[in-house]
């Protein structure tokens, strides 16, 4: 629309303009002034509570360690020192693997709600995770599959499968895709994805015991060396979808007017789709299927940063990779000495926070 | 009628239809085939009437051949005779011990799971909508996993899982409610809350030791093998009681398929029955997981057959759909111990019949649109 222009006049310039093109929100009704100095400030701090985070996931555990071994086994590594082996081998992975995750489905999740003009989208909740899962477990005990790149790609499929379902499912009925609608095709497909899951598991006790650990949803004991090859996907996705913003507003204007504006709507909710299969079935493959992030981040960001979707992918990235990494330092703590899974974690936490949305949503 | 059903529009109830199913002028023949007893009538027409007897047979022949199935095997004869408690008294044992109460608890589950899913469909109006889908079963699961990996009595198992069931029903209903119950709220707070219990479970699961865990997990999978007389009499009374509330609660729900608004205006009390009808829909749901375990998919997909053959919700269509119910997880059940190399727990079997059926049925009735 306004591209060329936007871009000859510098980043300034652009916030301007954007400020007085701003598309109607959704969900929230658009309060420009409030944000108009507050959501760089914002994004400014979103890289400030990675760091934290990331520091605190390096510290924290059954061993505390001191910001200078923290520091010194990132930048010169002795591996005589025990706090600094623990750092390298176990706490830095986890704590890359966490960012990655969060960062990705935080914004994964904020692209699904722009997409489906829904407040309650989440891979999670809309049985994409879950269809990755099946994909996965199914790859495991039928073809001894047992390395996250290997079975990657029947993540792929499964993902994609499942979201393609929830999506023919949800929109069927004269309303069309209700978040309802979509939210209960998505579990009624979770629900079908895990009794074949468990019904394979059932049949062999040693896939069993492997893979309900790997169902919890966690960052521990990946080794970095084997997700190499998936984080690049992560990342990659997750970077991709930051250039959305535009597109996913003017969808939030609804598909006429999209269509009026001169967009292809089909060939846009594609590609946003999927990078958002990309991101969960990545996601899935390395950690499990982890839960509520894609939900309760991107309505955090617009609670700072407003309805933009070209601030809110940004803020979504960043804290979404904040908080994944927040859950595992506090799924460490809360479970001494053993830990809780950060799955378990987000679920826990992210769970109460539907049920709001659900009760301000309805509100009658 | 049927596509319409399927697709989850209810079709709308014809209102001006006399309510006893009497004879429209100039035609002799009753429509409807009218139970009346003080203030409260069944309507049964004839079709939904001869569909249930056909299947209520097919129920039978089904039990009958149940009996003589098993490493101990005996003509249709024997197994007849000892079920009556007559013949050889180990065939005796097998069956009247072993088989049929297992067949009882099949029958009577299949019957509360189907009758509570038509319920929950009917007062939320959506057809995606199951008292498993919304997180009543996970609560069970959470209790009776909790029950299984800490050890505790085994033969309070049920128990704990009915206490599960209730108390997280009662936890959705309280959480959905803002000057009454909203359906869509309603549903998106039992996903939220049977999300919540899901991650309690996990967390349960992945805590304790995997040969303590199993048996749990085995649990979950909904499992008829081992039920005893005294689950199927429990199942009896909460059938017993439960049932015909719903086939009392049957014209109300029909006429809260026009909408709340619409309802208000006829004069349907509408927090209150829907209230009703969510106690008698857990009650049945919740009797059902106890005994049996969370069997998926009857619920959510028999109350689709049932209207695709009987036509939309009535006192009739109730009570076939519990006839349905009760055929299908029979014959699942059968399936399930006899079919397949290894028994396995019939809720792999619902799921993994259940689930593309249902599949089918909404991608057809989408495509139909």
């Amino acid at each position: 629309m306004h591209g060329t222009v936007r871009e000859r006049r510098g980043a300034i310039g652009a916030l301007m303009q954007t400020l007085r093109l701003e598309p109607p929100a959704l969900p929230a009704p658009s309060r420009p002034a409030r944000f108009r100095s507050g959501r760089a400030l914002a994004l400014l701090a979103g890289v400030g509570v990675v760091l934290l985070a990331a520091l605190l996931s390096l510290r924290v555990g059954s061993i505390s360690v001191s910001n200078r071994d923290a520091w010194d086994a990132l930048v010169h590594f002795n591996p005589d020192s025990y706090e600094q082996t623990v750092v390298r081998s176990l706490r830095l992975p986890r704590t890359v693997i966490g960012l990655a995750i969060g960062a990705s489905l935080g914004v994964a999740g904020a692209v699904m709600q722009g997409v489906t003009r829904n407040p309650l989208a989440d891979p999670y909740i809309l049985g994409v995770s879950s269809g990755a899962s099946f994909a996965i477990v199914t790859a495991i005990f039928y073809l001894g599959i047992t390395s996250p790149s290997g079975f990657v790609w029947f993540a792929f499929v499964g993902a994609l499968v499942a979201a393609g379902l929830v999506f023919v499912i949800g929109s069927a009925g004269r309303d069309g895709p209700t978040p309802v609608k979509l939210a209960l095709s998505g579990v009624v497909i979770s629900a079908a994805l895990s009794a074949w899951t468990s019904a394979l598991l059932l049949l062999d006790q040693s896939t069993g015991n492997i893979v309900r650990f790997w169902v919890a949803g966690s960052v521990v004991g990946r080794d970095l060396g084997s997700v190499a090859a998936l984080l690049p996907v992560l990342v990659g996705g997750g970077v991709a979808c930051l250039f959305l913003g535009h597109q996913l507003n003017v969808l939030s204007l609804g598909d006429d007017a999209a269509r009026g504006l001169g967009m292809r709507t089909g060939r846009t909710r594609l590609l946003c789709s999927l990078l958002v299969v990309l991101i969960t079935g990545a996601a899935v493959a390395v950690a499990g299927p982890i839960g509520f992030v894609g939900l309760a981040i991107p309505h955090m960001a617009r609670a700072l940063v407003g309805p933009d979707y070209r601030w809110v992918l940004p803020a979504s990235f960043l804290y979404g990779g904040a908080y994944l990494v927040a859950a595992d330092v506090l799924g460490r703590l809360v479970a001494q000495p053993a830990e809780l899974e950060v799955g378990i974690v987000t679920a826990l936490i992210g769970a109460p926070f539907m049920v709001a949305v659900a009760r301000r949503q309805h509100a009658t | 009628m049927s596509e319409k059903a399927i697709r989850g529009e209810i079709p709308p109830v014809d209102l001006a239809s006399p309510r006893d199913g009497g004879s429209p002028s100039g035609d002799p023949r009753p429509r409807h085939l009218t139970v009346r007893r003080g203030g409260v009538s069944l309507r049964l027409s004839p079709r939904v009437a001869v569909l249930s007897l056909v299947v209520a047979a097919g129920i039978f022949l089904l039990a009958v051949w149940a009996l003589t199935l098993g490493s101990y095997a005996m003509s249709w004869g024997d197994a007849f005779a000892a079920a009556r408690g007559t013949g050889d008294a180990k065939q005796v044992f097998v069956v009247q011990s072993l088989r049929l109460p297992r067949i009882i608890a099949a029958v009577l589950a299949g019957a509360a799971l189907a009758v509570s899913g038509a319920i929950f469909q009917g007062v939320v109006r959506n057809p995606l909508v199951s008292p498993d889908i919304i997180g009543i079963d996970s609560g069970a699961s959470l209790a009776a996993v909790f029950w299984i990996v800490t050890g505790k009595q085994n033969a309070l198992l049920p128990v704990a899982a009915f206490v599960g069931a209730v108390a997280t029903a009662a936890a959705i209903y309280l959480l959905a409610w803002q000057r009454g119950v909203d359906t869509d709220r309603l549903i998106l707070v039992g996903i939220g809350v049977g999300a919540a219990l899901a991650a309690g479970i996990t967390y349960l699961t992945v805590r304790y030791p995997y040969e303590i865990v199993r048996p749990a997990e085995f649990w979950m999978m909904g499992s008829l093998s081992g039920s005893s007389w005294r689950d199927a009499a429990t199942l009896l009374v909460a059938a017993a009681v439960l049932v015909p509330a719903a086939l009392l609660l049957a014209p109300s729900l029909r006429t809260l398929q026009l909408g709340d608004d619409i309802s208000r205006g006829l004069g349907v009390p509408l927090e209150r029955l829907r209230f009703g009808l969510i106690i008698v829909g857990c009650g049945l749901a919740a009797a059902s997981v106890a005994i049996a375990g969370p069997i998926g998919f009857v619920a959510l997909m028999v109350p689709h057959v049932a209207r695709m053959l009987a036509g939309p919700i009535s006192g009739g269509v109730i009570l076939f759909t519990a006839v349905l119910g009760a055929f299908f997880l029979l014959a699942t059940d059968i399936f399930a111990q006899h079919g397949l190399p290894i028994a396995l727990p019939v809720g792999a079997i619902t799921a993994a019949v259940g689930a593309p059926y249902f599949l089918f049925l909404l991608y057809r009735s989408h495509a139909a649109h």
